[in-house]
């Protein structure tokens, strides 16, 4: 069961590395979704099945499809990658990252020498989450309701096109 | 599925993650990369709520992952809004263009 955590860890950090570093806006989307999907599978050996399933169909099938809208919106397309690689050069990163390899590798080995207590992990079922955000954290629903509210009413407003017309005579130009 | 995974070796995960988040941040000049890399600092977040919460076999983690999703569909919808304005309103998402604001 150890190996296969490994093994999801490295798809997860792989894909990551791969979305901040692609070009193009759709590629990062794919590679973003992988990393969904096994930080999914890492929720589910964790014990966590109810997360995990959330976190694809919130995450992998709601948030990213509105991700993927937007970019067919703007039609963000050979233009964007080729301005990101003029962005991306090696020159500009190399020395950063060697750096923070070396504070990396040092907590890494910080926390790989320490000795870690011994445990077995317990799976949480979804009544037991249910009951918990029912019971104690009822309050903590409510705001996330009025919080999901606000978005949806802020970005129905910030989305809206206003034509701004001050007279007839002194029509402004349409922004296309 | 009891399963032996060190808690730090998870938490190094959700470490570096989330550090993969902030270089997104950083290094990136366009604004939907920028908001990919979020999504990428919140997952992070998450993770580590989980780990936590099955360390302890509570169901707090999972409820707390609850609410960074709400959280986070709320900031993307949002966020995306505002880049399709800026997006009408500049005909660009490079930030170095948006420098009107003198933020």
């Amino acid at each position: 069961m150890d190996i296969f955590f490994y093994i999801t860890a490295f798809v997860t950090l792989f894909s990551t590395i791969m979305v901040i570093t692609r070009h193009n806006p759709v590629h990062a989307l794919l590679y973003l979704v992988i990393s969904l999907l096994s930080l999914s599978v890492i929720f589910f050996l964790l014990g966590a099945p109810f997360v995990a399933l959330l976190e694809i169909i919130i995450y992998a099938g709601a948030i990213m499809v509105l991700f993927i809208f937007v970019i067919m919106l703007l039609n963000l397309g050979k233009e964007t990658a080729a301005q990101e690689k003029a962005w991306l050069k090696p020159t500009v990163w190399i020395g950063p990252v060697i750096l923070s390899t070396i504070l990396l590798a040092e907590l890494f080995y910080l926390i790989i020498t320490a000795q870690p207590p011994s445990y077995n992990l317990q799976t949480v079922d979804s009544k037991a989450v249910a009951i918990s955000l029912f019971t104690p954290y009822l309050i903590g629903v409510e705001l996330a309701a009025m919080l999901l509210m606000a978005g949806v009413v802020g970005a129905a407003h910030i989305g809206q096109q206003k034509k701004t017309v001050l007279h007839r005579f002194l029509k402004e130009e349409e922004p296309q | 599925m009891n399963t032996p995974i060190a808690i730090e070796i998870v938490m190094l995960l959700a470490g570096l993650l989330f550090v993969l988040g902030i270089v997104g941040v950083i290094i990136r000049k366009n604004i939907i990369f920028m908001l990919l890399s979020v999504e990428i600092m919140l997952n992070a977040a998450g993770l580590a709520f989980i780990a936590a919460g099955s360390r302890w076999a509570q169901p707090d983690g999972q409820v707390m992952f609850i609410f960074i999703l709400a959280m986070a569909a709320a900031e993307v919808s949002v966020g995306l809004a505002l880049i399709l304005r800026i997006y009408h309103q500049h005909r660009s998402l490079d930030i170095d263009k948006l420098k009107e604001m003198k933020g």
